[in-house]
């Protein structure tokens, strides 16, 4: 129950953070950051690669093999969309 | 590599994500941020390598370099115009990772025979229902704006009820799975829920994609802080948070753009509205047809032009003639700006990619709250591709169905050019008073055809 709490604590606070550091973004970035912050909600990524080199089943090695394809399109794509879109972004001259 | 090393250096990722995301702020700095939130995720991920939980390293290999080629071509090949299907489909592997790892960390500790607690088993079922309703929903989004699906609400009766009922049956699935952990109840909370997903989105319209994109962005997030409880992994629950809230923050953006509740959105809720005038009475003898010479003529003696782009400029191609034009009007001195509604694309800040791969440059880009207070002082306001987001009815006829949706006033410039190929309505089904008005000219064309046009005529006059 503790961790819970602490986890929780954690949760809570992290989206006191977002709230204040988000809504400094202005419209014209919108969509850069929705693809970046996207390449962020990535992270799961890591939780798959313990599911996937784990010592255990075949079972939960395929399961997560699987999410660390779908947790590997999810961070690289969104980092390079991301990267590829921001550069387009030009003051004038 | 100890505990404390890892947890250390997931600390110091969590502080990069936070870091990157504020750098985010101006377009000067945002490269930088995008690429602080990278090194936070390469640095996440080569610690876990290093974790003593892992025995074998095939698996991880193959998934990174699979969805990694899979993640760089997308990312490389895909259309600013199809950016939105784009981040619907990056949601979705976001929100079926996270079914797929909470599912993992379940069937591995029953294996080795340490039942999880209760607190586990209920951020296992939660990342069930929230990953797979992302996935299926992304699924569903991206098929709409592919237009593989009909972008229109599919709607059928009862359907709020049978939402209702699968949600129901999820919460009971779910206890049957904290009470019984070897059960396969997670399969079935999976199963409804990618149901439920479909269910949610396959209603909402076209109009109302930038909701629905930045919602599941929002899940996205949430199902990777879920996933964060079941693992015990604090930079889980913080990149996941941080993504939740920003989310949750342009949904409201989206929502008060259109001045529709998030309810009225989710479940098509459309508000009895009274019977309008009809095109007809609107229209009739009225509308004012220019040819591109004319419009030309108007910029001689005007000192401030605005454009004011819609989702149309970008079907039809036309920003780049559009950049043209803007280089044309500048160099006659003229002051030249661009007036973006919150939802003038198919998602939130969609029309400002556009234009700025267009080499159009963002510091001319005026949100609209910027620019209707100075619409009064401008020569001419040259509608392309926008039809509601202009139509002074939102604010002025309490009774239509977009009344009070935020507009761009630019029934309020001196001269109001709308280059559209006819009078058909937008999204919203309703006349728009502004193609009638006094000083509205209608350059009926195609909109990179009369943009050219248009830019022919300047030089040769």
């Amino acid at each position: 129950m503790e961790s819970l709490i602490a986890a929780l604590t954690i949760f809570v606070l992290a989206i006191f953070v977002g709230w204040e550091v988000i809504t400094k973004v202005p419209p014209t970035l919108h969509t850069p950051l929705m693809s970046g912050s996207n390449a962020i909600s990535g992270i799961t990524l890591i939780g798959a690669m313990i599911a996937a080199g784990g010592e255990q089943s075949t079972a939960t090695s395929i399961l997560g093999f699987f999410a660390v394809v779908f947790g590997t399109i999810n961070v690289v794509g969104g980092f390079l969309v991301t990267h590829r879109m921001l550069g387009m972004f030009r003051k004038r001259d | 590599m100890s505990a404390i090393v890892i947890n250390l250096s997931y600390l110091l990722a969590s502080i990069l994500f936070i870091l990157g995301l504020k750098r985010l702020s101006h377009p000067r700095t945002a490269v930088q941020g995008n690429f602080l939130g990278a090194v936070g995720m390469l640095l996440a991920i080569v610690v876990t390598l290093a974790d003593r939980a892992i025995v074998g390293y095939a698996e991880i290999v193959a998934g990174i370099v699979v969805g990694g080629a899979i993640g760089a071509m997308l990312a490389q090949r895909v259309q600013m115009t199809a950016m939105p299907q784009l981040v619907a489909m990056f949601n979705g592997v976001g929100g079926g990772a996270s079914v797929l790892v909470a599912g993992a960390a379940t069937t591995a500790a029953i294996a080795t025979n340490q039942i999880p607690g209760a607190d586990v088993l209920i951020a296992t079922m939660v990342s069930g229902l929230i990953g797979a309703v992302t996935f299926w929903g992304s699924l569903i989004a991206w098929a709409k704006l592919e237009g593989r699906l009909s972008e229109s609400a599919v709607t059928f009766s009862g359907q709020q009820a049978v939402n209702a009922l699968l949600a129901l049956a999820i919460l009971a699935l779910s206890i049957w799975g904290i009470i019984e952990p070897e059960s396969s109840a997670y399969l079935w909370v999976v199963l409804l829920s990618s149901i439920l997903g479909v269910l949610l989105t396959i209603p909402i319209g076209g109009a109302d994609m930038p909701v629905v994109i930045a919602l599941l962005n929002s899940y996205s997030g949430l199902a990777a802080a879920a996933t964060g409880f079941v693992l015990g992994n604090s930079v889980l629950i913080i990149a996941g948070s941080l993504v939740g809230a920003s989310g949750i923050i342009l949904t409201q953006i989206m929502c008060k753009a259109m001045n529709r509740s998030l309810t009225n959105v989710l479940f098509g809720v459309a508000a009895a509205v009274e019977a309008g005038p009809s095109q007809d009475e609107v229209y009739a003898g009225k509308v004012k047809s220019a040819s591109a010479e004319e419009v030309a003529m108007l910029f001689d003696d005007a000192s401030r032009v605005v454009f004011v782009p819609g989702y149309g400029m970008a079907v039809s191609q036309a920003q780049y003639a559009v950049r043209d034009l803007y280089n044309l009007l500048t160099a006659k001195g003229i002051e030249v700006l661009f007036a973006i509604h919150p939802v003038a694309g198919r998602m939130p800040g969609h029309m400002n990619v556009l234009l700025a791969e267009a080499n159009i440059p963002y510091d001319v880009l005026k949100e609209m709250d910027e620019i209707n207070p100075t619409l009064e002082q401008t020569d001419v306001a040259i509608v392309l591709g926008a039809n509601d987001v202009v139509n002074p009815m939102a604010r002025d006829v309490p009774t239509c169905p977009i009344a009070g949706m935020p507009i761009i006033d630019v029934d309020k410039a001196r001269t109001v050019v709308v280059i559209k190929r006819s009078l058909s309505p937008g999204f919203a089904g309703i006349p728009n008073p502004l193609f009638a008005g006094d000083k509205t000219l209608m350059l009926f064309a195609d909109g990179k055809k009369a943009i050219l046009d248009v830019i022919a005529a300047v030089k040769a006059g």
